[in-house]
């Protein structure tokens, strides 16, 4: 008998992404990219919703010509279609919304290379069905979203005092002496707050590396 | 010449590939646990990055910008949507070369970089290197140093954090902040290390 579309089984995949095996915090991958683009929530938004697109469509075409890829050239392959759908979304991005394009910078083509998307491929829509392997993309992207938008909101809010572009700490903060927090929007603030979220999550998973 | 030294360190100091645009974490974490895969590990991808951009540099400017194919009487086609995919294979075939010579000369090496070497393929501080490239508009030897000096600053911040790891076993650290949380709170310190640097030139 076929399986439901969203059996239990197949809910846990989303969950796993989401939750028990989330891509950055347990998994570290996708490092890179989910401290690059969280200076604003906007485009920390953005590209979690291209990394979601590419992760679950690559993990499909790869899962529905998984039987016909020789193993010896298979990262070739896997590298191909992720370009592929890469420049989709790029050249979308450039024609739609040529600013958050020009913020993203490199980093759209940088998902090409992304861990996560590779890893997923590799790990799972190697040797799985497509709708399952669509499921586990899905899940991972979105475990990578949340992370983003964590990091995102509180960058912005406290590195620049801003919440998608409008102003949202009230004036008479600032003028009770309130300042915003400089280092947030450069590279160590992501360190630290990635460090720190990791050490929460993991102390609410109860996950210690290393037993 | 002072151009180019210039440009050597703020690729290898200012704007660390690794510490100011978070390029390449993945392998860094996973592969700085013990000092001598750190060394391999940094070697390979200075030596890949060293020959990948240049190539890639070559391979804009005569195939892919717009009008870059007038040598071949096509002055009017513009490929530059190919470059993810064509910088994407370059690097996945040199990965594969640099497999196969550190696979002939030092098998320890090997075993050791296990599957982080066809890894180095998906490094993103390798990709991330000639986009840079790509987007900052670097002539050929600009592109050579500029690639030589990331790969070393990488290479760089890999290698002292192994060493700092290293003395860390004999730390006691509180149980989810083991491993990857406390590795990203001190790259966060080598990164205001770093930061001195700035506005550094000769």
């Amino acid at each position: 008998m076929p399986e439901a579309l969203l059996s239990q089984k197949n809910k846990k995949i989303i969950k796993d992404g989401l939750w028990d095996a989330n891509p950055v915090t347990f998994q570290i991958l996708g490092i890179c990219s989910s401290l690059a683009v969280t200076t604003q929530l906007k485009t920390a938004m953005i590209m979690a919703f291209g990394l979601t697109f590419v992760t679950a469509m690559s993990n499909v075409v790869i899962s529905c010509i998984r039987n016909f890829i020789p193993p010896q050239i298979r990262i070739i392959v896997q590298l191909t279609v992720v370009s592929a759908l890469v420049i989709t979304i790029d050249q979308i991005l450039k024609s739609y919304m040529y600013d958050v394009s020009k913020q993203l910078s490199v980093f759209v083509g940088l998902i090409i290379t992304n861990c996560i998307v590779m890893g997923r491929l590799e790990a799972f829509a190697m040797g799985n069905p497509p709708w399952k392997s669509f499921l586990d993309g899905l899940g991972n992207g979105l475990g990578y979203s949340s992370v983003l938008i964590i990091l995102g909101t509180i960058r912005e809010i406290f590195g620049s005092g801003t919440l998608l572009g409008f102003s949202v700490v009230p004036k008479a903060f600032y003028a009770a002496g309130y300042v915003n927090n400089g280092m947030l929007v450069l590279a160590p603030g992501a360190f630290f707050l990635l460090g720190c979220i990791i050490w929460i999550q993991r102390s609410l998973s109860r996950y210690v590396e290393g037993q | 010449m002072e151009h180019y030294i210039n440009l050597a360190i703020k690729s290898i100091f200012v704007e660390n590939i690794l510490l100011a645009f978070f390029l390449g974490m993945c392998s860094f974490l996973a592969c700085s646990k013990k000092v001598e895969t750190a060394i391999g590990l940094g070697c390979a991808v200075v030596f890949v990055m060293a020959i990948c951009t240049p190539t890639c540099w070559a391979i804009k400017n005569f195939l892919l910008k717009k009008g870059a194919l007038a040598w071949a009487g096509l002055p009017n086609i513009d490929l530059s949507f190919l470059i993810f995919i064509s910088f994407i294979a370059v690097i996945a075939a040199m990965t594969q070369i640099t497999e196969m010579v550190v696979e002939r000369f030092s098998p320890a090496l090997y075993n050791a970089l296990g599957i982080f070497l066809p890894l180095i393929a998906v490094n993103c501080a390798i990709l991330g290197g000639a986009l840079f490239m790509d987007q900052r508009n670097y002539n050929g030897p600009e592109s050579f140093v500029y690639g030589t000096g990331s790969g070393i600053g990488w290479a760089l911040a890999i290698i002292s954090m192994s060493a700092i790891r290293k003395k860390l076993g004999y730390s006691n650290i509180p149980g989810p902040l083991k491993g990857l949380g406390i590795t990203m709170l001190l790259t966060g310190l080598m990164s205001v290390g770093f930061m001195c640097f700035a506005g550094i030139r000769l």
